[in-house]
């Protein structure tokens, strides 16, 4: 895990039924630093995160939304969480029983400070 | 016209991106083939969204389908793309006649008439609007506020998939797989009309999230919320073939969003069962 974001991964990942936690390159959706969890693998996830945070980004613009502050992508089984910062893309994927609210914080609160 | 339209259709299909969809539309709308025609007037505002000739091909769609709100925002985009322009001024003219607001209608009729003194319909609708021939002798006024017309201006229901509902025309977004616009409409924080920008991308937005969700191994997707500075927004797809955006200001709860959407995809599931 690259040095700087692991407190902030590992604060995430100890949050009850979170899966992983990646900070990716919103450019290239390269993986900058991972915590993950069972069989998640941090590529697929990067690249799959940062395209459809590139499309949110976009639609946003179109729309005259302003700059797009968390992302969430709600499955039956689980849920994808994107919150841009600057630069980087802090994404999470948590599985069915989360607490999305509690969640939600804790990442708006790192990306903040990813900023 | 039969022969023009084929020869339109052969030159669209050569070269899509040329001007003639504006002909092409035109044609069509003329021939009475609506769906034909507003579907290559979107294609070509899509391309060329800032092309005043193009907006006022798409309100002439709109107006022959009775969804004057939408043909009135359209004429008024026009007309702020370009002030002289002869069609809108005689759109919008037509639009707050209808309305009884003969003011306003009667200072557009005067702009379109001094823009093509030739056109007999223009200067008998002045006439009469005016009441009489001494209009002529009166200089013509200061444009008075253009505020759309309220009487008369909501589309017939059959043409609103989120009638009823809040935010049916500014708020709610329904697009069909090619993102082409199916209903209702979406505007900027600033009051830009944002609809087909917006519908552009929305469906290729809502196939990213299924392939996510798939890649994920997250199971069925239902909604996809983007949270922004000023505008939050929902994502769904209320059919498999169709998507929708619902938009609600970002100060309002986040927790809301979700059920704004939910209960317009509702409305365009029970719409879209009565149109198809």
């Amino acid at each position: 895990m690259n040095a700087p974001y692991a407190p902030v991964l590992e604060a995430l990942t100890r949050l009850r039924g979170i899966r992983g936690a990646l900070v990716v390159s919103g450019s290239d959706g390269l993986v900058v630093a991972e915590s993950l969890i069972g069989g998640l693998k941090g590529g697929p996830l990067a690249a799959v995160a940062a395209t459809l945070a590139g499309r949110a980004i976009e639609l946003a613009g179109r729309g005259g939304f302003g700059a797009p502050r968390f992302l969430h992508l709600q499955a039956d089984d689980g849920a994808l969480l994107v919150a841009p910062a600057a630069d980087l893309l802090l994404v999470a994927v948590a599985g069915r029983d989360v607490a999305l609210g509690l969640l939600r914080l804790e990442m708006l609160r790192t990306a903040e400070r990813l900023r | 016209m039969t022969e023009d339209i084929r020869a339109l259709s052969a030159q669209y299909a050569a070269d899509p991106s040329s001007l003639v969809f504006l002909r092409l539309g035109e044609a069509l709308r003329q021939r009475g083939q609506s769906d034909s025609a507003l579907k290559i007037a979107v294609q070509g505002l899509s391309r060329y969204p800032h092309l005043p000739d193009a907006h006022d091909l798409y309100a002439r769609i709109l107006a022959d389908r009775q969804d004057y709100a939408g043909a009135f925002d359209e004429w008024d985009t026009t007309l702020r793309l370009s002030p002289h322009h002869l069609g809108a001024h005689k759109g919008i003219g037509f639009l707050y006649y209808r309305a009884g607001e003969p003011e306003q209608a009667l200072y557009h009729l005067r702009v379109a008439a001094s823009l093509d003194p030739e056109d007999a319909g223009v200067r008998l609708a002045v006439e009469r609007v005016g009441g009489g021939q001494e209009i002529w002798d009166t200089p013509l006024p200061s444009e008075p506020p253009r505020d759309a017309p309220q009487v008369g201006t909501a589309a017939p229901a059959q043409w609103e998939p989120f009638a009823g509902l809040e935010g049916s025309r500014d708020r709610l977004l329904l697009v069909d797989q090619d993102g082409l616009r199916l209903g209702g409409g979406l505007a900027a924080p600033d009051g830009r009309n944002v609809s087909d920008e917006a519908a552009a991308m929305l469906a290729g937005t809502t196939r990213e999230a299924g392939r996510a969700a798939r890649m994920l191994e997250l199971g069925e997707w239902s909604h996809f919320t983007i949270e922004s500075a000023e505008v939050s927004a929902c994502l769904l797809n209320p059919t498999g073939d169709t998507s929708l955006l619902a938009a609600m200001d970002a100060g309002l709860p986040a927790g809301q969003l979700s059920f704004f959407a939910d209960r317009a995809a509702k409305a365009a599931r029970a719409w879209l069962e009565r149109v198809r």
